[in-house]
């Protein structure tokens, strides 16, 4: 497929007058690297590429483009899966890969400040020594930048006891299309005003650029165990999950793998999965030595009374580490089972599992598309994957419709249409279903309070009331238009 | 049990068509806090009830009128609790007063601030438009976080009618340690605990003694007890809640009490007057003869910021930089075109 690119001389004229050459990126050739972040079904070359270094640099790049009124899209390590990072044709695509120093680890006051394209995983290397972490932990961890992490409020396996991104931050320096450099939160546990940090997380990219971030870092726990437990049925490893819950034990992590993800992940990682079972659990306790011990006893007996045909605590650390990197490697071992695979991210109330899921199956076999399944349990994040091969005919269609309904599923039960992920380009619509004019039109008038000019990633994240009228027109529900009040073209 | 929300979206209505102020209200507990709001009143006290409280989801949804103390009950019938601790200042206070004041308690440090257990609200807003936000589940990045936003803005955004939050397993059981030492010591001892793997979920130094609460299972709190100096405090949950609630002697005091919000590890700061500190050294309460200029000056010099908390009228909350304010206008006029929720309470012209 050939892409449309537009240039622009004198905007090129423009930045190269204070960055190196080698900053700002024109040929088509350096800028492929950018069409696309982690969903690649999505493409744009960018009219041009900056790859600037220090605060000022970005001030400045920011400065022209909003007189110029030309877009601008932030990027961090290019990981995020719903397309927020995809570049537009008649705009810059802003690079953070340069600002990758740590340049505070304050260990009295457990916090640590870094530039936006330092990895998630270095954070928590460079506080390892003393005896602290950060605690998000995507998959993507050892590629993904804190930058995106914030733009996406990034979550990961751990996050039903540590929180989110948004729980473990404390302080951002943003700078806005304007090119104004706003600080925003404080080094003390808030600050003064509205919540902004709160609203900068998980904004993604649209309310601006972020140039640093202080991180809130923990003391790593005394010890950590996790239990494997194997169930021959998907709707009895649900109900043990609630169980432990109930019994008032929070789980650092808690993750549950249908047969078919756990297939691919022992075949990519042997890390010794029951193939048989039709689900399994992977029960994470952290804590000091002795309560870990109390728990460990605690859920081993609350999952062999829910069912569990096989229960299994990991007998030293080497065989924890191998126990998650058959979950964290679960994405690309169903990557190498199929051509292409479709990544869903919806979150549902934990109750609604046994209902969705059999829902997700009876879609499979109509749209005879497999499905693996990969659940964050503890938290009601679901990913389920849909194995397509983009080569066939109609093949990509049919996945994304079939995602379509799935995410429109959780939003009927009661969730959400993206739990971690972000909505980018490719939720745009679904946020027609899950948020009505009202609640859109609140968001706009958030954009427009940091962006009035709309120039910061257009397009993304919250659709236009006529973009949804139009989607509505498509999705006719019950005979009745989801915006009656809305004209129609 | 009862929603009214169709009644208040009236009032809202009718404010909104002819631009008069509303002051919104309920059980009146932390009507000291802020600024003296203008308006007729707009009282939530009868929106009340638990909409849907599921322990296994470890999710509850309330109306913002239902009292504090009537969700705590129902929480710990399941063995659960509000895990930021919130302070009630009085008997009626209400869910939406905790949410839209934003004040967490002792345990805020370690397992998380009223805004970080947020999970989503329903939204009446200037215009008289009611909208959702957020949801019911813990993971959720579909729009801008609005509801965490709301929490702590004082109801200069709009009414919030509804708020879901994410509760959590109340330990099994619990222990404070305290020891007598010297506040240069006990900030240097709760700093050094940031660093240590152990269940605490309480540090305070309350001017002779630090105390350290440790909660967790059984065997956490009898393991952590061997390993933090000093004697068990008998009595613990009224030290607590007497600290919570400010009625520790050292809140009897006259005058203007001053939240001061430091790093924790701050040393102790030049400022003569009373100093109780909590947060682990990260929140500081003083009683001070210092004006708030001088105050707030020396304080930002140690990063930190004040807040005139009880016993002033004006001046109270920590001035923003200009960008900063007319972001904070800018986004108000989105949720409040006409400007008549709580006007001033915050900031003059918010």
């Amino acid at each position: 497929m050939k892409q449309r690119r537009k240039t622009n001389p004198e905007l090129l004229g423009a930045l190269r007058s204070f960055l190196p050459a080698e900053s700002v990126l024109d040929d088509i050739e350096d800028v492929r690297p950018f069409e696309c972040d982690g969903l690649s079904v999505y493409k744009q070359l960018p009219m041009l590429v900056v790859l600037p270094e220090t605060v000022e640099q970005v001030q400045r790049i920011m400065r022209l483009c909003y007189t110029r009124k030309i877009p601008v899209v932030a990027r961090g390590a290019g990981t995020g899966l719903s397309g927020g990072a995809l570049p537009l044709e008649d705009g810059v695509l802003l690079s953070l890969a340069k600002f990758k120093r740590i340049i505070d680890i304050d260990v009295d006051n457990a916090m640590a400040t870094v530039q936006p394209g330092v990895r998630n995983l270095a954070i928590s290397e460079a506080a390892a020594p003393h005896g602290l972490y950060y605690a998000p932990d995507p998959s993507s961890q050892i590629a993904c930048t804190i930058g995106g992490n914030v733009a996406e409020n990034s979550g990961g396996v751990h996050c039903l006891k540590y929180g989110l991104t948004v729980h473990n931050i404390l302080m951002l320096k943003v700078i806005t299309m304007e090119g104004e450099l706003l600080t925003i939160g404080s080094e003390t546990l808030d600050s003064p005003g509205y919540d902004l940090l709160a609203l900068m997380t998980g904004s993604e990219g649209m309310l601006g650029v972020i140039v640093e971030v202080t991180v809130k870092l923990l003391a790593r726990p005394e010890r950590a165990q996790v239990v494997l437990a194997a169930f021959d049925d998907i709707e009895l490893a649900g109900e043990a999950v609630g169980a432990i819950i109930a019994a008032g034990i929070i789980p650092a992590g808690l993750e549950m793998m249908d047969k078919l993800a756990i297939s691919a992940a022992e075949d990519f990682a042997h890390a010794g999965y029951p193939r048989d079972a039709q689900a399994i659990l992977l029960c994470e306790l952290d804590g000091t030595d002795a309560e870990v011990s109390e728990y460990i006893m605690a859920v081993r007996n609350l999952l062999t009374a829910g069912g569990a045909t096989e229960v299994r605590t990991a007998t030293d650390e080497a065989e924890r580490q191998l126990f998650w990197k058959g979950r964290k490697s679960a994405f690309p071992a169903v990557g190498r089972i199929s051509p292409d695979y479709y990544c869903m991210d919806g979150t549902i109330p934990r109750r609604q599992l046994s209902r969705v899921l059999k829902q997700i199956s009876a879609w499979s076999a109509e749209y005879g598309l497999p499905v693996a399944n990969v659940f964050h349990a503890g938290d009601g994040n679901l990913h389920p994957l849909i194995l397509f091969n983009g080569n066939k005919a109609g093949e990509l269609a049919r996945t994304e419709e079939f995602g379509r309904r799935i995410l429109q599923l959780c939003v009927e039960v009661g969730g959400t249409i993206t739990g971690e992920h972000g909505v980018g380009m490719e939720k745009i619509d679904q946020m027609c279903v899950q948020f009505k004019p009202v609640e859109l039109a609140q968001f706009h008038a958030i954009k427009a309070a940091f962006d009035p000019a709309g120039l910061l990633n257009p397009g993304k994240a919250v659709p236009t009331l006529h973009r949804c009228a139009e989607f509505g027109a498509m999705q006719v529900h019950h005979g009745q238009l989801p915006h009656p009040e809305l004209e129609r073209f | 049990m009862s929603d009214i929300s169709s009644t208040l979206q009236q009032q809202v209505l009718q404010a909104f068509a002819n631009k008069t102020p509303l002051n919104i209200r309920a059980g009146g507990s932390k009507a000291f806090l802020g600024h003296r709001a203008e308006g007729e009143a707009i009282d939530l006290s009868g929106h009340t009830g638990i909409i849907e409280y599921d322990p296994r989801e470890l999710v509850l949804t309330a109306r913002s009128g239902t009292r504090l103390s009537d969700i705590e009950a129902v929480l710990a019938g399941a063995g659960q609790m509000l895990a930021f601790e919130p302070p009630h200042f009085g008997e009626g206070a209400t869910l939406g007063g905790t949410i839209a004041s934003g004040l967490s308690g002792p345990r805020r440090p370690y397992s998380g601030s009223a805004r970080d257990f947020v999970l989503g609200c329903k939204l009446l807003n200037g215009r008289g438009e009611i909208a959702s936000f957020g949801g019911q589940v813990m993971k959720n990045v579909a729009g801008y976080d609005v509801s965490r936003l709301l929490t702590g803005a004082h109801g200069t955004l709009g009414v919030l009618l509804a708020i879901s939050l994410k509760v959590l397993p109340k330990p099994a059981s619990s222990q404070t340690i305290s020891h007598p030492c010297s506040e240069v010591d006990a900030i240097a001892y709760m700093s050094r605990l940031l660093c240590k793997p152990y269940p605490v979920d309480g540090a305070c130094f309350d001017g002779e003694r630090c105390h350290i609460r440790i909660s967790g299972s059984e065997q956490a709190v009898r393991e952590t007890r061997t390993r933090i100096p000093g004697d068990v405090l008998p009595d613990a949950d009224s030290f607590w809640e007497g600290l919570r609630e400010q009625q520790l002697p050292f809140f009897k005091r006259q005058g203007t009490l001053y939240r001061v919000m430091v790093k924790p590890a701050t040393r102790p700061l030049a400022i003569e007057g009373s100093w109780l500190l909590d947060w682990g050294g990260a929140q500081r309460w003083l009683y001070s003869p210092e004006d708030i200029d001088t105050l707030r000056h020396k304080v930002a010099q140690a990063g930190g910021h004040v807040t005139a908390f009880r016993g002033a009228d004006k001046k109270i909350f920590q001035p923003l930089s200009a960008p900063m304010l007319t972001l904070h206008q800018r986004l108000k006029a989105g949720f409040d075109p006409a400007n008549i929720f709580n006007r001033n309470r915050l900031y003059a012209g918010l």
